[in-house]
């Protein structure tokens, strides 16, 4: 059955997550001088990346999408803390890859292919380690056909699909001749993921909401 | 009548290919030209006369005694009239202030490219696209032109600079050193191998024409950019060498009785990227400026450069050498160039210009006694033959000089007109031939998409209506319309329509077939609507049945298709594909992952997470120590049983594979326009330093080839097929591409004819021994085996003409081509059971990606026209077109063929799979040539239409023609398929 005290927390963890981008946008200038999306875009996809990370840790702090077992031993928290760590980190290095294999250049503005990998691993990644945890298994269910079994994972799916299409889409303007500083390499990507990461959460719970009735899952 | 879908297909495309003939042939008008005549001295009329005989009737005498053309490459208009030209070019400016110059804008037309700009400049002539593609193969400038001129009247030439003038116009010059403009990143040893011939040449007296071709401004502007530091110096560089020249020449003209001139100009502009090809003002206006004492008396302020066309300056410079007018040229005399000459002089200087005129309008239009240029131009020479009258009776008061001055004012009007309406017969679509064309296109198109229910269904078969159109009062009616509407069209156009000049029959005919066409598309859209009524519901259910792939498969196709309405996506559609076919391998990836790794997922969802994996693991071992037991018993080869116990992680990682090869792909050759001069692979494979390491790739790649292909083949063309590729390489080392192994010192490099001819025997050996297992298969019908091989034989002596055409570094892009075949048909199809039109889907985009690693482009310098050269002595047309035509569409052609061998080596699954990868493949090729056509109809009026659309168009009309052939071989094998499959 459908919980509607579940959606309404998943709405609230999207909108903390959104207010993050928001938060990166707004907060850099005063603390950096001459701050601009475009032309310091490097600081501001660090910026953005930590924003994004540090809400996906709180909210699994305050809202515990996933409850584990309870009594889990200090050793095992670290052993799970250290696989997240390394699991982040891994695929950071596997979308870098995946973006090089797309034709971004290998030597030249490697820091900036990295930054955009950092940050797409910040969209999808670090949300999938907060809700589902280091579970390799999990991973692959949730993003199987009809794998989703609740409205976070029906959120995951959502929200990782819709910044992957957007930084899909944000390569397209690139080949243009407009000559525009936004289609300086990751500019326009970046931002793509972000309208789609931002786009999803939105969408999220709206579309959950709709589809109620067809999304029955399974008790825990 | 009932069809198979390959042999519907095959017949569509074949009459698309007719239809956009007749589009084509509507949309490239022929342009104006004369191509074989050149004209000559004794053509040259005298001056009108009324009466009394005038005592000018020889051509008109020099002006100059010598001239200097100083060509700079991509020297901009700003760059010396604008503020950097004030800077860093302070000598012409100074020069332009003293009033000794003449200085104009000149105008040059798209493209905006080297060498269509120098013939513009010598012929004045606009070079239309078609003359461009025409010529491609023939490199000496046929047309009539300043140069050939010059050599007739003994004019004695010298030349330095870019080598395409000595392309362009071989043994016409007493004295040249071309440079090459090959490497980019050069630009002071362009220049300098120019300038150090300087010193000498400008001592000397004995030329009288000489020209100089800096390459230097272009290439900084490729590398960095019209606003880069480099420019200033480079400008002040240029500014020197000028200063030269003219010192040089004015102590010249103190011995001489007449004056010289100096000529500065650039061939084209450089946009703000620092590029050019384009028509924006930056890349079309370039700086015009005529240097010589005469025209100091003429002295003023610096007042804003007129705008004149860059054709004007072949007209002016044949007046001022005394030669005749170039035939073709549209071009008319710059008033100003000659105003220091006598009124008599000077009127005779614009008839000559006004005759050539009307005499190239009068080739090039029918209507010619009506055009109002020619009228003028009449009226104007019969004044002037009164002025003459009224001159050689000595009348020399100030109503004569008046009267001149008039005169002279109505054959510029005259001119004006003239070359204006010779321009606007180059421009001129012949829209109804277009129409008809398109349209005929458009219904074969949607033909084939209604087809598809029929086609793609399990007995695939489609039922052509053919009895619909003769017994409907529709089509009578259709038909009526359609003759009213051409009577109409061709009685009121005035202009020559090539439709229209079609005979009656031929005319009724095509206009007969287009309305039983429509009304057989009629009959089919009925039928269709009338057995889906009922079933709404099903379509909708299946749409969510599809998968990413399917997902990813149609909003690809269709996204390019539609990217084709800008010119950026035309110019970068390399970028297109790379991107689709990245994210196809990463679908397949998940594809797969999916496969391996959630084996009954069904059964499992009932379980509880941490469960689930571990049993998961299991059940998956279990499967695969099964298998790999059952494996074990049969006998197997080290390396085939290596793979079957590692099947899963081998497929696994098999995407990953082609996805890494698809990246080291990329760099081997840069194409496009935006990036093509990042430094590729392939040039510093092929330049001579490092023929080593290309000798060592090259035998790698040969082996590579044999081992990749040699196992399917039977025994007697694996031997064919080693002797073939140890002839290619002997072929490269005559050519000199590649190195001998034993023989370090190159000795004398040939044309490879032997060594070509050799391979050539070999492909042909083994395309008869394909084609004779294949009529085997057929006439024997239960022998699948043999076609196979006959198949599998045909694709790998294709593989070895391409080995022996390609460019020697593309031998990396063929292994690898190879390569990735070899995965997909190995491990990702048979892991993943795609149905035959998902699989012709990711045939083609390979193949489209192919196309562009080989080094292939949308734009018409990348057609790499050496391979119609390979084992022939001279140029002969036929082997030579096809040749070319088979290296540039290689890449698309070798998957389709490859396509075809995989398809009908797995007929014992589905018999159709043939036929439904022909149908989907004609599809596939017929949407973006229909949607293309039309958009390129309703952006003809862009500004790009030249430099981007019509090559594009071209490209995509050839690559229909090949795939019509591809069709034609899938439905030849479907037949014989079908034949053996029913006994
Ligand atoms: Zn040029
Ligand atoms: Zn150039």
């Amino acid at each position: 059955m459908m919980d509607e005290a579940e959606l309404r927390r998943l709405s609230a963890g999207h909108i903390l997550c959104g207010l993050a981008v928001v938060v990166s946008l707004g907060v850099p200038p005063f603390l950096f001088e001459d701050f601009s999306l475009l032309g310091s875009h490097l600081t501001w996809l660090c910026v953005c990346s930590a924003c994004v990370i540090t809400v996906n840790v709180l909210l699994l702090l305050t809202l515990k999408p996933n409850p584990s077992t309870k009594r889990s031993s200090f050793t095992h928290k670290v052993n799970k803390l250290y696989r997240t760590c390394l699991y982040f980190f891994v695929s950071c290095l596997l979308f870098h890859g995946i973006i090089v294999l797309y034709g971004a250049p290998l030597v030249e503005s490697v820091g900036e292919t990295f930054l955009f990998a950092v940050l797409l691993s910040s969209f999808t990644t670090s949300r999938c380690l907060c809700i589902l945890g280091p579970n390799f298994h999990a991973w692959i269910r949730v993003f199987s056909k009809d794998g989703a079994m609740s409205v976070w994972d029906h959120s995951l799916q959502i929200t990782t699909f819709c910044s992957i299409v957007g930084a899909w889409l944000g390569a397209f303007p690139i080949p243009l001749d407009w000559d525009r500083p936004w289609q300086v390499w990751p500019i326009s990507c970046s931002l793509g993921a972000t309208f789609g990461y931002v786009a999803g959460l939105l969408l999220a719970p709206f579309w959950i909401y709709w589809n109620r009735k067809r999304l029955t899952y399974k008790s825990r | 009548m009932k069809v198979g879908p390959a042999a519907l297909s095959c017949c569509c495309l074949l009459v698309q290919v007719l239809g956009l003939a007749l589009f084509l042939r509507g949309f490239f008008p022929v342009p104006v030209r004369s191509q074989s005549r050149k004209s000559s001295m004794s053509e040259v009329p005298a001056e009108p006369r009324a009466g009394t005989a005038s005592n000018w009737t020889r051509p008109p005498a020099a002006l100059f005694q010598r001239a200097v053309v100083l060509l700079i490459d991509a020297l901009r208009q700003d760059f010396v009239f604008g503020a950097k030209g004030r800077e860093h070019m302070p000598y012409i400016t100074q020069l332009m202030e003293r009033g000794a110059t003449l200085s104009f804008i000149a105008k040059a037309t798209a493209p905006t490219v080297t060498m269509p700009r120098i013939k513009a400049l010598m012929t004045g002539s606009i070079p239309g696209f078609i003359d461009i593609v025409m010529n491609l193969n023939s490199h000496e400038l046929v047309e009539d032109n300043l140069m050939w001129q010059a050599k007739q009247t003994g004019k004695r030439v010298v030349f330095y600079g870019d080598d395409t003038w000595i392309k362009l116009f071989p043994k016409h010059f007493v004295e040249s050193d071309g440079t090459t403009s090959f490497f980019v990143s050069d630009f002071t040893e362009v220049d300098d191998n120019v300038t150090r011939h300087l010193d000498d040449v400008l001592k000397r007296n004995d030329w009288d024409v000489l020209v100089l071709h800096y390459l230097g401004l272009d290439h900084i502007g490729h590398l960095t950019g019209p606003h880069s530091h480099l420019i200033g110096p480079k400008l002040y560089e240029m500014d020197l060498v000028l200063k030269k020249i003219h010192s040089a020449l004015i102590s010249k003209d103190e011995e001489a009785s007449l004056p010289s001139l100096i000529v500065v100009c650039g061939d084209h502009g450089m946009s703000e990227a620092g590029s050019h090809g384009g028509s924006s003002d930056e890349e079309v206006q370039t700086p015009l400026i005529l240097i010589s004492s005469p025209f100091q008396n003429k002295a003023g302020t610096l007042k804003e450069p007129e705008m004149i066309q860059q054709t004007d300056l072949a007209p002016t410079l044949a007046v001022g050498l005394g030669l005749p007018i170039p035939i073709g040229s549209l071009g008319m005399l710059l008033p100003a160039a000659v105003q220091h000459k006598s009124m008599r002089e000077q009127l005779r200087f614009f008839h000559l210009n006004g005759y050539q005129l009307s005499n190239l309008l009068r080739e090039n239009l029918k209507a010619y006694e009506k055009d109002d240029g020619v009228e003028q131009f009449k009226k104007a020479e019969k004044l002037h033959a009164n002025w003459i009258k009224l001159y050689l009776e000595g009348n020399t008061s100030e109503v004569l000089t008046n009267l001149g001055r008039k005169l002279l004012r109505q054959y510029l009007e005259a001119l004006q007109k003239l070359s204006s309406s010779l321009s606007k017969q180059v421009a001129e679509y012949d829209i109804y031939s277009m129409t008809v064309g398109a349209i005929v296109t458009l219904e074969m198109f949607f033909l084939l998409l209604l087809g598809i229910p029929s086609a793609l269904s399990s007995q695939s078969q489609f039922d052509v209506p053919l009895a619909s159109p003769v017994c409907s009062l529709f089509f009578y009616m259709t038909c009526l319309v359609l003759a009213a509407v051409h009577v109409i069209v061709c009685t009121s156009a005035e202009n020559h329509c090539f439709f229209c000049s079609l005979s009656w029959m031929m005319a009724m005919g095509i206009l007969g077939f287009i309305a039983a066409l429509l009304c057989i598309l009629l009959s089919v859209l009925a039928t269709i609507i009338a057995k889906h009524k009922p079933s709404n519901e099903k379509t909708n259910s299946s749409m969510s049945a599809w998968s990413e792939l399917d997902l990813l498969l149609l909003v690809g196709t269709l996204g390019h298709v539609f990217s084709m309405g800008a010119s950026s996506f035309i110019e970068e559609e390399h970028q297109t594909w790379y991107f689709l076919v990245n994210t196809l391998c990463l679908v397949l990836s998940q594809d797969m992952c999916r496969k391996y790794f959630l084996v009954r997922k069904r059964d499992k969802m009932t379980l509880p997470d941490a469960a689930r994996g571990a049993q998961e693991d299991v059940y998956i071992s279990d499967l695969y120590d099964a298998r790999k037991m059952e494996l074990r018993e049969e006998r197997l080869s080290i390396l085939e049983r290596f793979i079957k116990d590692n099947e899963k992680w081998i497929a696994l990682m098999s995407p990953g594979v082609i996805l890494l090869c698809c990246r080291l792909l990329r760099p081997i050759n840069q194409t496009g326009i935006q990036w093509v001069h990042r430094s590729d692979f392939g040039h510093w494979l092929t330049s001579s330093d490092h023929k080593a390491e290309l000798s060592f790739l090259v035998g790698i790649c040969l082996v590579m080839i044999f081992i990749l292909i040699q196992g399917k083949c039977s025994l007697v063309s694996k031997a064919a097929l080693l002797f073939g590729l140890l002839g290619v390489y002997c072929y490269r080392a005559a050519v000199g591409h590649v190195l001998y192994p034993w023989q370090q010192n190159t000795k004398e490099i040939t044309k490879g004819i032997t060594e070509a001819r050799f391979v050539y025997i070999f492909v042909l050996g083994i395309l008869i021994s394909g084609v004779k297992d294949l009529l085997k298969a057929h006439v024997m019908r239960t022998d699948s085996t043999a076609r196979i091989v006959g198949l599998w034989e045909v694709y790998s002596g294709l593989i070895l003409l391409a080995a022996l055409l390609f460019r020697p570094h593309n031998l990396v892009v063929l292994v690898f081509c190879l390569l990735i075949q070899i995965i997909l048909t190995m491990f990702v199809w048979k892991a993943l059971k795609y149905d035959a039109a998902q699989i012709t889907i990711m045939h083609y985009w390979f193949g489209q990606a192919f196309f562009f690693f080989q080094g292939n482009s949308n734009t018409i310098s990348t057609v790499d026209v050496s391979a119609g050269f390979v084992g022939l002595e001279n140029y002969m047309e036929l082997p030579a077109v096809l040749l070319t035509a088979f290296v540039t569409y290689s890449g698309p052609f070798l998957w389709a063929v490859h396509l075809l061998c995989y398809l009908s080596g797995e007929t014992n699954k589905t018999p159709t799979a043939v036929a439904h990868g022909c149908y989907c493949y004609a599809i596939l090729r017929c949407l973006p040539v229909t949607v293309y056509i039309l958009l390129v109809t309703g952006l003809r009026y862009h500004l790009f239409i030249w430099s981007v659309f019509s090559p594009k168009l071209l490209y995509e009309v050839l690559h229909l023609v090949v795939s019509a052939g591809v069709c034609l071989m899938f439905t030849v094998v479907d037949k014989n398929q079908v034949a053996s499959s029913d006994v």
